[in-house]
């Protein structure tokens, strides 16, 4: 059942838990005993799940997002039209656009993959390009006087600037995902979603809230932090930038760093 | 062009032993540095980076606290002044000019006689006045600073540090962000500015040359803020006080006290009959420049001018170098 | 149905439900507006001092990444827990949307604000309150907006899920298929939309009423070539609504 059938299923039930410990009857703030009992059967398989409509939507959003962002950067076509498609799609609310995609793609992972991918595109399309765009001038031409062809600027010059940019990009669009994934829940049971309205059903089970919305945020930290790790590890230099300690602007820094890579 | 509205009111500085540490440094950015700049008197304070020359002149308006020792203006300490009074009453001028960018020229230049508190008749007044001292026109005033040449940004600039008529200018490398000759044009006119309103100025430069062109008295800080030597230009670079100095001032510093005279201060020679072929110089010709023509023509003489281009004298290459020997044996 | 009779019967539906719409577009406007000027409360002040001073902001980044990284729905699910259900729910869930933007644009721009004009009026004797409100804060006023608006877009199209926990606005007609069919939430979908767009045009006026005449051109060169980290780290971020 999704979270529209069951918000639409009339009256939240309390479920009739039987024998089961007064915790869970009296719906008690965290019932360990509940809570123990359902992670193999519920928490565990929808955490996978997110996990899985977060990775897939994320790669394809960063595929397409690419290709279209180099295409923009070289030809500087395509940049309104985008922008102004990226203010109206965020105007669009999520749990809207995943029911207005049932008629058209079904109740399965094709609907909520679509709208996930949706909602990355313009983020990654955006950073990239910005990150491109961050190459100065100056830089661009030295490498030009070096002897460069187009395509060894593009690998040893314009995508090391776009580094930091795409992975603050990917981060924005991995948590964003996350959070939306959670939406998705309302139309197809999937992902951590789905116990939230399970426990709407159920006249607001705290229990199953805790377990299920614990588990969202901390995944949601979980993934921005490694994205952090690979952030340090792909461009060292802007660890220094957010500690304020060194005040050489960071394109200075980024343009070292060129300089002494087109050696 | 005189200037009722501006007064001539000068303070007189004194360093006492004046000293910035900053905490973790073995070594004082400025240390106990005391010189006494009379007032109405233009101080250069010159040397290498690291000398200190800028904290120094950041302690007079306390933008920078002082570690020990003292300043004093017309003999009451900035220590004691309210902060904010002690920094409405001193002109201050930095080489990146910091105008503000959302405001006019003219409300730039207002902003100190608004803090004060003046009428808006008088901040008017007062704001066109300014603009027209800097060389500047009353049409300015309602232009923003992106549309100026950086030229004129310093020239708004300095209108803005003058307007509230203050007796102490600061002034930070005022024209190192600007070009040779626009420089040189605004070096001449802030010196015209000078004798016109005779603030005291303190001016913190690197450059060697417009120290002593801009300098009454320079004063030389050597690494760690140690003052190598305080004097009049003619005097540090006849009688360099140490290695440092001298090496500072450079080995062309007999040429340089040349450019401190002009072919008007020396005896010249009687105007020979007859045509004169060689090359022509006036009264305020620096003696190098005139050694200069002389020496670009192949010339031994150049015939001085007065201000109606009369022949005054002639002014011999013997003469001139006579006055180098003369200065490099002293 | 098919989507294509939907989208057709979508204005029919905003015809014969005008009032409900009207209704419930107050309500989503009360509680949008309730959690941005919550936001603004908490965030601008916050921005404005951590800037003035170039302090906190290791603290103001991290802070905004953790309160971005936060599931609304989850941060739903735990106040539903701990506050219950109703208006209080979710408005502190959409506070919690809304803060990051409207304080990282806020620091940013004050912290980067001209240092040069800055030191300039320290010099010229301006009191520190002084330096901030009528030097620093005219020049961050293009990015100030630029967060303002980012967060406008979020919390209107985010406030829908207030309908999951007992809340008002268009969302009570969006999660209810079975009541108004897939023609009522397009129709409410595109009312959604256009509060957001609306909010952005408003703010944008607002916007260009405020800033200084020489400042007005200033916002759109900074997107087209970014020139430093926070440039990239806000471009990226008003690109992002859940």
């Amino acid at each position: 059942m999704s979270g529209l059938q069951r918000l639409a299923g009339g009256q939240p039930v309390i479920p009739n838990f039987g024998q089961a410990p007064s915790c869970d009857t009296h719906n008690g703030t965290f019932c360990w005993g509940w809570f123990s009992s359902h992670v193999h059967s519920l928490f565990l398989p929808a955490l996978l799940q997110h996990i899985e409509l977060t990775v897939i939507a994320v790669t394809i959003g960063f595929a397409i997002s690419f290709v279209f962002a180099v295409f923009t950067y070289r030809t500087r076509m395509l940049d309104s039209p985008v922008t102004l498609l990226n203010g109206i799609l965020y105007a669009i609310p999520a749990i809207a656009l995943f029911q207005i995609l049932v008629p058209l793609t079904g109740l399965g992972i094709l609907t909520i993959e679509i709208a996930l991918v949706a909602y990355t595109l313009l983020v990654l399309f955006r950073s990239m390009v910005t990150g491109l765009r961050s190459v100065p001038p100056d830089v661009l031409e030295s490498a030009q006087g070096m002897g460069l062809t187009t395509r060894q600027i593009f690998v040893k010059i314009e995508l090391p600037f776009a580094v930091p940019a795409i992975v603050a990009g990917l981060r924005v669009a991995v948590v964003t995902t996350i959070s939306l994934a959670t939406i998705a829940a309302f139309v197809t049971d999937k992902g951590l979603g789905m116990p939230i309205f399970d426990a709407m059903q159920r006249g607001n089970f705290k229990t199953e809230f805790i377990a299920a919305a614990s588990l969202a945020v901390a995944l949601a930290l979980v993934m921005d932090g490694l994205l952090v790790v690979l952030q340090r590890v792909l461009a060292p230099w802007i660890a220094a930038d957010t500690q304020q300690r060194d005040r050489t602007p960071f394109t200075t820094r980024l343009r070292r760093l060129a300089v002494s890579d087109a050696r | 062009m005189t200037n009722p509205h501006i007064s001539h009111s000068a303070a007189e500085i004194v360093f006492d032993r004046a000293t910035k540490r900053y905490p973790g440094r073995p070594q004082a950015a400025v240390s106990e540095l005391s010189l006494t700049i009379p007032a109405g008197e233009i101080c250069v304070l010159v040397g290498p980076s690291g000398g200190g020359k800028t904290t120094a002149m950041k302690m007079v308006n306390r933008l920078i606290s002082i570690s020990e020792g003292d300043i004093t203006i017309d003999g009451t300490s900035v220590r004691s002044l309210d902060l904010t009074e002690l920094r409405r009453g001193i002109g201050y001028v930095i080489q990146q000019v910091g105008l503000f960018p959302h405001m006019s020229v003219g409300a730039n230049v207002a902003t100190v006689p608004k803090l004060l508190g003046w009428k808006k008749s008088r901040i008017r007044d007062r704001v066109v006045e300014l603009l027209e001292l800097v060389g500047l026109t009353a049409d300015d005033a309602d232009r923003y600073p992106t549309q100026l040449s950086g030229g004129q940004r310093q020239r708004v600039g300095l209108a803005r540090a003058l307007a509230a008529d203050p007796p102490l200018m600061l002034m930070d490398e005022p024209f190192g962000a600007i070009d040779p000759i626009t420089r040189s044009r605004l070096q001449d006119e802030f010196l015209r500015l000078h004798r016109e309103v005779g603030k005291t100025v303190i001016f913190v430069t690197h450059d060697i040359d417009e120290a002593i062109k801009m300098g009454s008295r320079i004063a030389i800080l050597a690494e760690g803020g140690v003052l190598a030597q305080y004097d009049t230009p003619e005097q540090i670079l006849a009688h360099p006080a140490s290695d440092f100095v001298e090496r500072f001032v450079g080995a062309d510093r007999g040429l340089k006290r040349l450019a401190l005279r002009r072919a008007g201060d020396v005896e010249l020679a009687a105007v020979p009959a007859g045509s004169f072929a060689g090359p022509r110089c006036t009264t305020t010709t620096t003696l190098r420049d005139a050694l200069s023509l002389m020496l670009t023509d192949g010339a031994r003489e150049a015939l001085v001018l007065d201000e109606f281009e009369l022949p005054l004298g002639v002014l011999t290459l013997d003469c001139v170098s006579g006055l180098l020997r003369a200065e490099v044996a002293a | 149905m098919t989507i294509a009779s939907a989208f057709l019967d979508s204005f029919p539906f905003m015809s014969q439900h005008i009032g409900l719409l009207l209704h419930q577009t107050v309500n989503h406007l009360e509680l949008s507006g309730a959690a941005i000027g919550i936001a603004c409360v908490i965030a601008m002040p916050l921005g404005l001092l951590l800037g003035h001073w170039h302090r906190g902001g290791f603290l103001v980044i991290n802070l905004a990444n953790v309160g971005r990284a936060l599931p609304t729905l989850a941060v739903i699910a735990l106040l539903l827990v701990v506050v219950g259900i109703g208006f209080t729910n979710i408005v502190i869930a959409l506070v919690v949307l809304a803060i990051p933007p409207i304080l990282t644009h806020t620091y940013v721009g004050i912290d980067r604000a001209d240092r040069d004009a800055v030191e300039a009026a320290r010099g010229m004797g301006m009191r520190e309150l002084a330096i901030l409100l009528r030097v620093e804060l005219p020049l961050a006023l293009p990015l100030v907006f630029a967060g303002l608006r980012t967060s406008a877009v979020f919390v209107i199209s985010t406030a829908p899920l207030a309908a999951l926990a007992g809340g008002e606005g268009l969302g009570v007609i969006i999660v209810n298929e079975p009541s108004y069919r897939l023609s009522g939430i397009i129709a409410a979908t595109y009312w959604v939309a256009a509060l957001a767009v609306l909010a952005e045009l408003g703010a944008a006026l607002l916007q260009r009423t405020l800033t200084p005449a020489p400042l007005r051109r200033q916002h759109t060169r900074e997107q087209t070539r970014p020139d430093d980290a926070s440039d990239v780290a806000l471009a990226v971020m008003r690109g992002a609504a859940p």
